[in-house]
């Protein structure tokens, strides 16, 4: 077991989650203190997503708990939570059609001091600077995924929820996503990342959590990952 | 007096301004449908019945109060919106995730009720409504007669609904309209109260009606059924133009109103069916209407 310290900033405990008739968590627990990248691993249907998606209040149907900074979450409707300081980035990064970049990227309203400006996004993500009149899903897949990124960091959300925000980009776009992620960490965000590619996942994380069934079966440290490596492919069937 | 392909001019811009005035209310009353469908996903049959309550709203208002009608064009729209609301919040919202049959019916009967009862307290015959005496009167142009009142109901109709047109497609409200039309989960979890949303649009496409039907009042007759006698037109205008495109029921609105007047002109048979024949045709080639988006 890892050391647990007093006050996480995110406490997920017990988290049961249904689609209609389907049980998907059956019981999560995770923790991520505050300034941690933590990353969420687990084959495809273990209930990575649907995580994200029950701390973020998205899933209706949901129990357990989950604090942020303390504050009971469970009950309330996603506006709420993300207004508590949470963003999220989904998979399948929800770029909107009817909407240009520019409009995109305002798109998410300033909820709290503390966020990044503009002015630091298009530093970050100088293509999307670009492209602000063009349609949101005219960029390509590497930029939209910038574009979702960016557009929650000016929202002053401090804990970020990122959906596998790899998938399917080229190597020299992940490798910006990942160095994004460790500005994002040194400037104090706190990031719990869904990711099936672990070897990007080691660039960044502080600490894994392994799912199968809808819970956690294996949480360890990156200093671990090398001995963990067998149990791991295991784990993931890779 | 000339003459324009053997049509005197006086009767073919007579019935051009006839055209564009049933435009703006065709424009007016598809724009709100076209809000309202995007936002809700619920084709709202009560639309007409909005319309006629507008214009109820506005007798009432000068029988019971005395208010005239410069007052009823803020006021009708407001009370009729927020009439509106409460569909909303207590009827509708429990519909969207359903077929589109169930809003449909819903708001069908809505309209069969209220029109009912309008019925029953004011006949079928329709009441007269004075025009306002400051748009009395009217401008000689030289080659036509032209009515300040009907003047102040196309350009003001052309403002409300090219001013809507400008909210919803440039403005940071309009963004999040759009988007929430898109996603409403995603917006909502970006912290913006998507079913406060809602039902500020349901208000908002219902006090367009009620405008429209304010406008209409001093024109028309204020009767029970002058909404059921609209809607059709409306509704047939709305599939033409594509069901949610917001320019599209604008300028369909206008169009069409334009191509009914020179139908009057040019083959006064055809003239009510005309708008019917241009839907079967637009039906044929382009199910999802002029301006429309196959989903």
């Amino acid at each position: 077991m890892l050391e647990r310290t007093a006050s996480p900033l995110l406490a997920i405990e017990n988290l049961q989650a249904w689609y209609g008739e389907s049980h998907i968590l059956h019981g999560m627990n995770l923790e991520v203190q505050a300034g941690e990248v933590v990353t969420l691993l687990g084959r495809n249907g273990a209930g990575k997503t649907t995580t994200l998606k029950s701390v973020m209040g998205i899933v209706p149907q949901r129990t357990g708990s989950v604090r942020l900074e303390g504050k009971e979450l469970i009950k309330l409707t996603s506006d709420k939570i993300a207004k508590a300081g949470i963003a999220f980035c989904p998979e399948e990064r929800g770029i909107f059609a009817s909407l240009d970049v520019k409009e995109n990227l305002f798109l998410p309203p300033e909820l709290k001091p503390g966020g990044l400006s503009a002015s630091r996004i298009f530093e970050l993500f100088p293509n999307i600077k670009e492209r602000l009149r063009s349609q949101g899903t005219k960029l390509s897949g590497g930029e939209q995924q910038m574009l979702a990124i960016g557009r929650i960091l000016r929202t002053g959300a401090r804990l970020l929820l990122l959906d596998e925000p790899t998938e399917g980009l080229a190597p020299v776009i992940i490798q910006q996503i990942g160095k994004t992620i460790q500005m994002l960490k040194s400037q104090g965000f706190t990031i719990l990342l869904v990711e099936q590619n672990f070897r990007f996942a080691s660039t960044v994380a502080d600490r894994y959590y392994i799912m199968e069934h809808g819970k956690v079966v294996e949480r360890f440290k990156n200093s671990e990952l090398d001995a963990k490596l067998e149990k791991l492919h295991e784990y993931l069937g890779v | 007096m000339f003459e324009i392909f053997g049509i005197p001019s006086q009767a073919l811009f007579g019935q051009l301004l006839i055209g564009l005035i049933n435009g703006s209310f065709y424009a007016l009353l598809s724009l709100g449908l076209a809000v309202i469908f995007g936002m809700l996903n619920i084709i709202n049959f009560t639309h007409g019945a909005q319309y006629m309550l507008g214009a109820f709203a506005a007798y009432l208002l000068l029988q019971l109060t005395g208010l005239g009608y410069w007052p009823a064009l803020v006021i009708a729209p407001i009370l009729v919106g927020l009439s509106g609301i409460v569909i909303e919040r207590t009827m509708l919202q429990w519909l969207y995730k359903l077929d589109h049959l169930y809003g449909l019916l819903l708001t069908f009967g809505i309209a069969l009720i209220l029109e009912g009862v309008f019925r029953n307290y004011y006949g079928s015959s329709g009441q007269p409504y004075q025009l306002p005496p400051s748009l009395s009167g009217g401008q000689n142009l030289g080659f036509m007669f032209l009515p300040n009142y009907r003047a102040w109901v196309v350009v003001t109709s052309l403002v409300v609904c090219f001013g809507t047109w400008f909210v919803i497609e440039k403005t940071r409200l309009g963004a999040n309209l759009r988007a929430a039309t898109e996603n409403p989960t995603l917006v909502r979890a970006f912290g913006i109260n998507v079913p406060r949303m809602i039902t500020l649009t349901y208000g908002f496409g219902v006090g367009l009606a009620a405008l429209a039907g304010v406008m209409a009042a001093p024109i028309y007759n204020v009767s029970p059924q002058m909404g059921s006698d609209i809607i059709i037109v409306v509704f047939a205008v709305v599939v033409i133009g594509g069901m949610g495109s917001i320019l599209g029921a604008i300028l369909t609105g206008f169009g069409l109103g334009v191509i009914e007047g020179l139908t009057k002109v040019f083959f006064p048979e055809a003239s009510n069916t005309v708008i019917f024949v241009i839907m079967a045709v637009v039906l044929l080639i382009r199910p999802a209407g002029l301006f429309g988006r196959t989903a």
